[in-house]
C-alpha cells in the first residue's frame, strides 16, 4: 500500500489573527502557520498504517513558506518520504478546492493507491480536499473518518463518525481517498535527535503537472463577527468571578443537589 | 435555472434538523430566483416520505444501495438530480453526509461551492454568503454566481415553516452507476441503550484545550463534582485520550442541553457550540478574550481557569454563595 498524505499549513487559530489591509484575507505576514489539526491526524493515521501493515507513506505539500521544515518534520515522524509541488500561481493561498487538480495529479504520478488528508481546515470555505480530491479522481471517498483498518490488501475498512455518538463502519476498495477528522492514536511527537536527523534532509521539489483551478468565487470581505448578543462579561480577579459565578448559579437554584 | 435543490438527510425518527435549515435557506434564494424548492429524498426501501414544510415538490428516488448511508451511492444520486434539474443553487447541511457530498457534487458539475454558511442572499444573478472562517474568529462575505452548491451551518437558519400547500410527490428512478458501487456500508454503531448519555445531564463541565495536561484534569473533576455535575471534553481533549468519546460534546460527540454548562478553557469552533449552544446557562472562561465560545455564553470570564476553579471549589465546599 502507498499512502499518499496531504498536508497545509494554516493560520494558528490559538494565535493573533488579523485582517490584512484590503480586507479580504488574513494578514500573513504576521500569522503563525501551523500544520492543519487534521492534517496532523491524517499523517499519523498514515503512520499507524504503516507500523501495523508496512505501507510506504508519501507526505506532500504545495511549496511555500515553512513546507521544507514541515516536511522534515514528517519525515522526523515516520513518513517514507516528501514532496514538495511547485505551482506557478503563488499569488496569495491556494484553497483547498484550487488544489485539487494538483493534488490528484500527484497522488497519479506518485502511484498512490490511498490518500489521506485532514476532514477540513479552517480555511476551505469554497469546498473540503477530500470528497474534492474523490470526485476527481473518480475514486470512493469517505470524510470524517476515525480509524482505518486494512483488510485484505485491496480494501480497508474505515470508521465514518456522525452526531450522536453515531459511527459506521464502511468498506472501500483501493484506491480511495479519505479525510481523517481522528487517527486511530492520539499523536505522537518525535524527538529531539530524530528531528534534527531529518532537518539534514532536503526534500525534492517536483513541479506541478496540473494547474491550479478555482471557480469563480471570491470573499469580498473578512470580517470580526459581530459580537452583539455575546456574553455579559464577569470582571475583576478570580476571587470576584468566582462570586459573581457563585451568585448566578445560586439565582438559578442550580447549587440545590438534584 | 431557477430551481433550488435540497439535499435531505433521512435519520431514524425522520429528517434531520439541519435539513428542515436548509430549506429554509433555500427558501430565501428561491424566493430571489423565482423558483421552486425541491426537496430530495434517496432512501433505501419506497417507504412513505416524511413531513417535510417550506418545500414546492419533493423527488424521491429509491434503491438498496441508499438505505444505509455511503458518499459514493448518495453523491451519485445528487450530481445525477443536479444534472437533471440544472438547479440554481444546492443547498445541503454542514453534517458527515454534508462533507462528504458538497464538494464531491460540486466539482463533478464544475460549479462553486460556500460553506460554513450563516446567512444567504441572492441578488443580480449573484449569491453572497457569510461563512465561517478560522473556526469561528472570523467571518468571510462571499460572492458567488448562479449555479452554486451552499453547505449551511447547522443552527444558523430557522426550521422550514409549511408553504400552506403539499408538495407534490415525484418518484424517480436511481441512476445506473447505483448498481455498480464500490463503497460497501458494513455496520453501524450506536450508543448501547442504557449506556453513560451525556445528552441527558442537567449541569455540565466542559474542559477544552485550555486544559493543557492529562493532569490538570483533575481540578476539573472536583469542580464537577462540587457541582454534581458530568465532566465533558472538546474534541481536542477527546483526541488525546484524556477523556472518554462518550463524554465529547460537538458535532462528531453528543449534543447537550444541559441546565448549566461551564466551559473551561474551551475556544468554542463552530463545532463545539454546534453541540451546546442550547444549553440554558452557559458561562465560559477564557484565557483568551477573542475566544469565539464568548459568542454564544451567557456570561464569560478572561481568565486563568487555574486561578479561577479552585476559588469556585473553595466557595462550593464551604457551602455559602
Amino acid at each position: 500500500m502507498h499512502i499518499m498524505v496531504v498536508l497545509r499549513l494554516v493560520a494558528d487559530l490559538g494565535g493573533d489573527i488579523e485582517i490584512a489591509h484590503g480586507g479580504k484575507d488574513i494578514d500573513r505576514e504576521w500569522v503563525d502557520l501551523k500544520l492543519n489539526e487534521f492534517d496532523d491526524h491524517a499523517l499519523e493515521e498514515a503512520i499507524f498504517l504503516k507500523e501495523i501493515v508496512g505501507a510506504k507513506v508519501t507526505a506532500i505539500m504545495i511549496d511555500g513558506d515553512g513546507v521544507e521544515r514541515s516536511l522534515q518534520t514528517a519525515l522526523a515522524r515516520g513518513a517514507d518520504e516528501a514532496r514538495r509541488i511547485a505551482v506557478d500561481d503563488t499569488d496569495g493561498p491556494i484553497s483547498s478546492r484550487a488544489m485539487t487538480p494538483v493534488v490528484a495529479a500527484a497522488a497519479a504520478e506518485l502511484g498512490a493507491d490511498l490518500v489521506l488528508t485532514g476532514v477540513q481546515s479552517p480555511e476551505d470555505i469554497f469546498g473540503q480536499l477530500a470528497p474534492s480530491l474523490g470526485a476527481v479522481l473518480g475514486w470512493p471517498q469517505a470524510s470524517a473518518v476515525s480509524s482505518v483498518k486494512p483488510d485484505d490488501g485491496s480494501t480497508i475498512t474505515v470508521q465514518q463518525e456522525y452526531s450522536g455518538g453515531v459511527s459506521a463502519a464502511i468498506r472501500l476498495p483501493l484506491p480511495a481517498v479519505l479525510g481523517v477528522q481522528t487517527a486511530s492514536r492520539p499523536i505522537r511527537y518525535v524527538t529531539g535527535s530524530k528531528l534534527r536527523q531529518a532537518m539534514a534532509e532536503e526534500i525534492p521539489r517536483i513541479e506541478a503537472t496540473a494547474a491550479v483551478a478555482m471557480p469563480d468565487v471570491e470573499i469580498v470581505e473578512l470580517r470580526v463577527p459581530d459580537e452583539a448578543g455575546g456574553a455579559v462579561m464577569l470582571d475583576g480577579d478570580a476571587d470576584a468571578i468566582a462570586d459573581e459565578i457563585l451568585r448566578l448559579l445560586a439565582d438559578r437554584a442550580l447549587l440545590q443537589v438534584c | 435555472m431557477k430551481d433550488v435543490l435540497v439535499y435531505i438527510e433521512l435519520i431514524e425518527d425522520g429528517v434531520r434538523p439541519s435539513s428542515r435549515e436548509a430549506v429554509s435557506a433555500g427558501r430565501e434564494i428561491a424566493s430571489a430566483t423565482g423558483g421552486s424548492v425541491i426537496a430530495l429524498i434517496a432512501s433505501g426501501e419506497p417507504v412513505g416520505v416524511p413531513t417535510l414544510d417550506g418545500v414546492d415538490r419533493i423527488i424521491h428516488v429509491t434503491h438498496p444501495a441508499l438505505g444505509a448511508y455511503t458518499a459514493e451511492a448518495h453523491a451519485a444520486v445528487l450530481a445525477d438530480m443536479i444534472a437533471k434539474l440544472d438547479p440554481a443553487a444546492v443547498m445541503l447541511a454542514y453534517t458527515t453526509a454534508g462533507l462528504d457530498l458538497a464538494s464531491a457534487v460540486a466539482v463533478t458539475a464544475s460549479l462553486p461551492l460556500v460553506a460554513y454558511c450563516t446567512d444567504v442572499t441572492v441578488a443580480d444573478g449573484a449569491l453572497t454568503t457569510t461563512s465561517q472562517m478560522y473556526g469561528g474568529r472570523l467571518e468571510a462575505v462571499v460572492r458567488a454566481p448562479l449555479p452554486v452548491v451552499v453547505s449551511i451551518m447547522p443552527g444558523a437558519f430557522p426550521e422550514a415553516v409549511t408553504t400552506g400547500a403539499s408538495p407534490e410527490i415525484i418518484v424517480q428512478d436511481a441512476p445506473k452507476s447505483l448498481d455498480a458501487l464500490r463503497s460497501v456500508f458494513v455496520d453501524e454503531q450506536r450508543p448501547a441503550r442504557g449506556s453513560f448519555d451525556l445528552s441527558l445531564a442537567e449541569r455540565i463541565v466542559c474542559i477544552g484545550r485550555g486544559i493543557g495536561a492529562a493532569d490538570s484534569i483533575a481540578v476539573a473533576r472536583e469542580l464537577a463534582d462540587a457541582l454534581n455535575a458530568e465532566i465533558a471534553g472538546s474534541r481536542p481533549v477527546i483526541d488525546q485520550g484524556w477523556l472518554e468519546k462518550e463524554r465529547q460534546v460537538g458535532k462528531s460527540g453528543r449534543l447537550v442541553k444541559p441546565r448549566l454548562y461551564i466551559g473551561l478553557g474551551v475556544s468554542g469552533a463552530p463545532e463545539h457550540l454546534e453541540g451546546m449552544r442550547s444549553s440554558d446557562l452557559i458561562i465560559a472562561v477564557n484565557s483568551d478574550a477573542a475566544a469565539p465560545i464568548f459568542t454564544v455564553a451567557h456570561y464569560a470570564a478572561v481568565c486563568d481557569m487555574f486561578d479561577l476553579v479552585p476559588a469556585l471549589i473553595e466557595r462550593l465546599k464551604a457551602g455559602t454563595p
